[in-house]
């Protein structure tokens, strides 16, 4: 041990919680910055290897599939902070694209309003795993399990009675769609690159979430349910809005993934998702929320999904075996959690406490 | 409205289905449905299983099914279907249907290891097995009287041809379920009769999203690929998106129909489709069990019944176009 703990102790009768810390303890006891510092590795080594990794196409491509992830993740990570999962939000993504399809197909109307009602759908799926959950008492991994095997049979079974077959007819001929596709689906041309829409979707979710985390009593009442829910309901936080409440921010971000999905690919199959919710809590506890809750941040779940996105592109880039593909995805996904833990551990004796 | 009428036809369609097992039992005519042979069944209906190894929701097991069950309407048979993606389950949903005392087995044998305990129980049982899709190089060694599938090294081969025709030199073939022997075998051959290099790369099926953005990192490192082969249809209409977002002058060509996929032939965004015919890979398999079972007939004398591949281009598009738009080509 060479570490010095150099931080003097606080006068007696001085206020801890008063005590300023100096700016690298600060800095790293934020929940992400373990995950920044292994994005960062993480592009230096695919940056190494791969002359195609650091060009701006490719970023682009990199961008897209961290942000279909990070959408999700924006909900999931603030759900967790609340101190609960979603095993539901993979699917959840497809039954809402498949709500606005079956309905624009079924009633021959301008695909917004399936759009729309797609909303109220993905919100009342949030509001039923939330309502469902503080009522019965028992643990979101039960509730959302369950949740999410009937989403994914309600998803196969309606199709099915309703188009004859396990995917929608293509909604690319409904009214509507040009003005959806440029919503939900288009590129945007920044410095002469085009970036999907949907990384801009999710860099204003990020920067929302953070400053509900960071400015807002919600955000207060966020932590503390998930620090102590009994102790949060007795200093008079209303514990059982936040939850409901978050589960809505999930179905919310479900529904913009599910817009994408929709107008990107215009066709919509029964069976996917399937496996996606993990990714979620992957990309959130890599950036730092903690599976027991009451601690995390948005940002960090961007980071998480980011490293996500490179891990899986980087494979393809840096042209390794596919074989591997996976093993190498475990790894990176181990090696960034563990070192994130190690850097607030540091941190966290550093600064005396 | 069409698809109203098309939902109509279809309940209607249900209904006379049931109907149909109705005036059966009360012997009526029967087999007045979807039915081509003027032969109606006498007996009693046949309650004929069919266990695949499909995951939930895919549209290939879904023609494969309804081929099924058009030969079941019109053989007067009663189809019980099921799947599961999981070995283990999918023999265990075998010894259900001798549980059940079936008349017949349908199985698909992509597991042949985890499989071939159930099925020789059921041929003990006295139970006729056939097998469809996958297991053309374990099925006689079970006691399965027939199999009705496409060779996917064949299928493969046949691709490659192609792409020789078509003057490719570098080709990535984009597997959508990692150790699936069926894509390994396709890729395989294609690799083999093809002149040009070939890389395979794999996505994760289940995730739209990330099979294009992976497909287009793919292109962004070696721009050098003129040829873009998935292994199923819904495939490639994502990578027809991931060929623009690259920029790539990349060429696109698939395994296994869609309707999407045959029109996208027709406007040139997709060169051509290696179709295994999975409608008749069901519809063969429940009439050779009513065949069996009525007249002791064996199709394919013995021998694998390949029921591809068929090469789909823009000058075939169209006489196949009307059918992928039903759902059963």
């Amino acid at each position: 041990m060479t570490r010095q703990h150099s931080i003097p102790q606080t006068a007696p009768g001085g206020d801890e919680r008063l005590r300023t810390r100096s700016l690298p303890a600060r800095l790293f006891l934020r929940p992400e910055i373990g995950a920044l510092a292994a994005a960062i590795v993480l592009f230096l080594v695919f940056a190494s290897v791969s002359p195609v990794f650091t060009t701006g196409d490719a970023q682009a491509t990199i961008l897209y599939g961290a942000s279909t992830v990070g959408i999700m993740a924006v909900g999931v990570s603030l759900l967790m902070i609340g101190g609960e999962v979603d095993l539901s939000a993979g699917v959840a993504v497809i039954s809402s694209a498949l709500t606005a399809a079956l309905i624009a197909y079924w009633f021959g109307s301008n695909i917004w309003v399936g759009v729309g009602l797609a909303l109220v759908f993905s919100l009342a799926m949030g509001f039923i795993n939330g309502w469902l959950l503080t009522k019965t008492r028992l643990s979101s991994f039960i509730v959302t399990l369950a949740t999410f095997f009937m989403l994914a049979g309600l998803n196969l079974g309606l199709t099915r009675a309703l188009t004859g077959g396990v995917a929608t007819p293509s909604v690319q001929d409904a009214a509507g769609f040009e003005l959806g596709r440029a919503i939900f689906a288009s590129d945007i041309p920044v410095f002469g690159l085009s970036i999907k829409i949907t990384v801009f979707y999710w860099i204003g979710l990020v920067l929302t979430a953070t400053w509900i985390l960071r400015r807002t009593r919600v955000g207060n009442w966020i932590f503390a349910s998930g620090g102590g829910a009994e102790a949060a309901r007795a200093v008079g936080v209303p514990v059982v809005k936040t939850k409901i409440g978050l589960y809505m921010g999930v179905g919310f971000c479900a529904w913009i993934l599910a817009m994408h999905l929709l107008f990107a690919f215009k066709t919509v199959q029964s069976g996917e998702g399937i496996g996606n919710e993990f990714l979620y809590i992957i990309a959130a506890v890599v950036g730092g929320c903690l599976m027991t809750g009451g601690y995390g941040s948005a940002i960090g779940a961007a980071i998480g999904a980011l490293i996500y996105g490179m891990a899986l592109k980087g494979v393809v880039y840096a042209e390794w075996s596919p074989d591997w593909l996976k093993f190498f995805l475990g790894a990176m996904l181990l090696g960034a959690t563990v070192f994130n833990i190690y850097v607030q551990r540091r941190a966290a004796r550093g600064s005396g406490k | 409205m069409a698809p109203r009428s098309w939902t109509k036809l279809a309940l209607s369609a249900a209904v006379g289905g049931g109907l149909m097992l109705g005036l059966a039992a009360c012997g009526g005519p029967a087999g007045v449905g979807a039915g081509n042979t003027a032969q109606p069944a006498e007996s009693a209906p046949l309650k004929i299983a069919m266990i695949t190894h499909s995951g939930a929701g895919d549209t290939f097991w879904d023609i494969v099914r309804k081929g099924a069950e058009a030969a079941a309407a019109k053989d007067n048979a009663e189809l019980l279907y099921s799947a599961d993606p999981d070995g283990g389950r999918q023999a265990q949903l075998v010894d259900q249907a001798v549980d059940q005392k079936v008349d017949g087995i349908i199985v698909t044998l992509a597991k042949p290891e985890a499989l071939s305990a159930s099925v020789q129980a059921a041929v003990a049982a006295g139970i006729p097995v056939v097998s469809i899709n996958s297991g053309e190089d374990v099925w006689e060694d079970m006691g399965v009287l027939a199999h009705f599938g496409q060779n996917e090294t064949i299928a493969g081969e046949a691709a490659g041809t192609r792409l020789n025709e078509l003057g490719a030199k570098k080709a990535v073939c984009v597997v959508h379920e990692q150790g699936n022997v069926g894509h390994e075998a396709r890729c395989a051959g294609m690799a083999s009769a093809f002149t040009g290099s070939t890389e395979q790369l794999y996505v994760n099926g289940v995730d739209m999203p990330n099979v294009a953005s992976t497909i287009t990192s793919k292109l962004q490192t070696s721009p050098d690929i003129d040829y873009v082969v998935t292994l199923g249809a819904p495939f490639a209409l994502a990578a027809a998106d991931s060929i623009a977002d690259a920029g790539s002058g990349a060429h696109l060509a698939t395994f296994d129909l869609s309707a999407d996929a045959v029109s996208a032939l027709s406007d040139d965004r997709i060169s051509f489709i290696v179709d295994q015919q999975p409608y008749l890979q069901g519809y063969s398999a429940l009439d050779n069990l009513w065949l069996y079972n009525t007249n002791g007939n064996v199709l394919g004398g013995g021998k694998t019944v390949l029921t591809g591949p068929q090469i789909i281009t823009k000058d075939n598009a169209e006489s196949v176009a009307r059918y992928a738009a039903n759902g059963t080509r």
